[in-house]
């Protein structure tokens, strides 16, 4: 079982090492990484996810529990303690849904077929278009694609640590992604752009130029700024599924938003 | 000397490997770099002039290019062991899957990329099933879950494989394949055979001969330096 990750300093786009000695993430801890684009966010986790053992392009260390993880955990996906969303929308696999699910499924050692369906259900709370069992994975919009493999992370990778990587921007139900992965007891860590899950995180690593910049420990008055944002971004996503609708938007809907 | 194969479609990273298995080791040890092709292959100059490397190729043309490999392959090995190698490199062309290029000493490599789609390697046939290591690349192209889908398929078809995924521009996670390399025996050239059979059944000349080297065969044969009629050979 998976306590604790550790993150040992790698080096930035120009060659100098990073300014931290080590970062630790506990589980039950969420941790978001912010940055602008380029600077190093996606290389972060996918360090994490490759168990990296300073042989990516950051040269980082990752360790399980505070020991380097042995060749089987970092090579072997039923053993792997790590799922992770990449920003992929699109998959190559040429099976449907159901067939996609069931080796993945073969693959993590889950014996279980009722995961399947569990997975394309929960799959269908965060997107409004219907995924079938039988839709060809190939064929699966972005959205689509984005709510299957969040599912899939979540019921059949199944495991401690999950990686998120702009959830934000798949154009599925994000609130109801965050209510179902909070309070899990996993270490789950946000790629973001968006405030409010940068603010739901307990703790923000910065990003610049390849490296860790800094990180935060998010402060109590952030907590009620995260809560008053929640709100308004509440009131966007009405906004956003009516004109996705095709409706209008209403005299009450103007002096509601922007109350 | 020790000896890699390394098999897999065109385009699905063979070069970009044998870069960084050159990067990791050309300080540790010589290396020798052989490349078979059908029509052109560039290679052999690449990895000369970025890394100063012993490397030479060889352009089959109207032949069979797993079956120039048999051929030409017993004067590649005495080649390299000439030039005193430490580790010999050979890139096969990969091309029609009825065959594979893997020796019975050595090391065999099927490279394989994310994308090349989920039954490519039930499709393979031999070139997966007689490899030892299989090397999945392109990873940051697809989502995780695809990349376990494909490790799974890749499983299923040879559960013995040692599986590695990397991003093999970068050379994401490959130091498990450098120590496998560097663990492995030397080869003895005097009983190095096939590991499977040549194209089975579509050319009456090899069929069941795994002896390499041109002198245990007749018909169309090339040698590496120069060729036995004029007339059969239009490569390059």
């Amino acid at each position: 079982m998976i306590t604790e990750l550790t993150i040992l300093p790698g080096f930035n786009k120009v060659g100098i090492r990073e300014g931290f000695s080590k970062i630790t993430l506990s589980a039950g801890e969420t941790v978001s990484i912010v940055g602008p684009t380029g600077s190093g966010k996606t290389a972060f986790i996918t360090d994490i996810e490759l168990l990296a053992q300073g042989d990516t392009a950051t040269k980082r260390k990752v360790l399980v529990n505070g020991l380097v993880p042995d060749d089987e955990v970092r090579c072997n996906p039923c053993r792997k303690p790590i799922a992770m969303i990449t920003q992929n929308t699109k998959c190559f696999a040429d099976l449907s849904s159901e067939e996609f699910l069931r080796i993945h499924a073969r693959a993590r050692g889950i014996k279980d077929n009722s995961v399947v369906d569990e997975t394309i259900e929960l799959a269908n709370k965060f997107t409004g278009e219907k995924i079938k069992n039988d839709s060809r994975v190939t064929v699966l919009s972005g959205g689509q694609t984005r709510s299957l493999l969040v599912a899939d992370a979540i019921l059949i990778g199944a495991s401690p640590v999950i990686l998120l990587d702009e959830i934000e921007n798949a154009g599925i139900f994000k609130q109801e992604v965050l209510r179902i992965i909070q309070n899990t007891g996993k270490i789950i860590v946000f790629v973001t752009h968006d405030p409010v899950i940068a603010l739901l995180t307990k703790k923000r690593i910065i990003m610049q130029n390849g490296a860790v910049k800094k990180v935060i420990i998010r402060s109590d008055l952030e907590v009620t700024a995260a809560y008053n944002l929640l709100e308004y971004d509440k009131r966007v996503s009405i906004i956003r599924e009516r004109l996705r609708t095709g409706k209008m938007i209403t005299e009450e809907l103007v002096s509601a938003s922007l109350a | 000397m020790k000896l890699l194969v390394i098999a897999g479609p065109p385009s699905s990273g063979k070069t970009s490997l044998v870069k960084q298995i050159v990067k990791k080791m050309k300080h540790d040890m010589k290396i020798a770099f052989f490349k078979i092709d059908v029509v052109k292959a560039f290679e052999d100059v690449e990895l000369n002039k970025e890394f100063g490397i012993l490397a030479r190729k060889f352009i089959s043309g109207d032949l069979c290019p797993d079956h120039a490999s048999v051929m030409v392959l017993g004067d590649a090995v005495e080649w390299a062991e000439t030039n005193g190698a430490e580790l010999f490199i050979v890139e096969s062309a990969g091309l029609c899957l009825r065959c594979s290029p893997y020796l019975n000493q050595g090391l065999g490599i099927i490279v394989l990329s994310s994308i090349a789609g989920i039954h490519a390697p039930e499709k393979m046939g031999c070139m997966v099933t007689l490899a030892d290591i299989a090397v999945v690349t392109k990873i940051d192209l697809v989502s995780q879950a695809e990349r376990e889908v494909l490790v799974q398929k890749i499983k299923e078809t040879h559960p013995d494989l040692i599986l590695m995924e990397t991003n093999a521009l970068q050379g994401t996670s490959l130091h498990r394949l450098y120590e496998i390399i560097r663990k492995s025996s030397d080869i003895d050239a005097e009983t190095l055979v096939l590991k499977g059979n040549p194209p089975l059944g579509t050319c009456t000349i090899c069929v069941g001969k795994k002896e390499i080297g041109w002198k245990h065969h007749f018909g169309v044969i090339q040698k590496l330096d120069g060729q036995t009629a004029e007339y059969l050979y239009r490569g390059e």
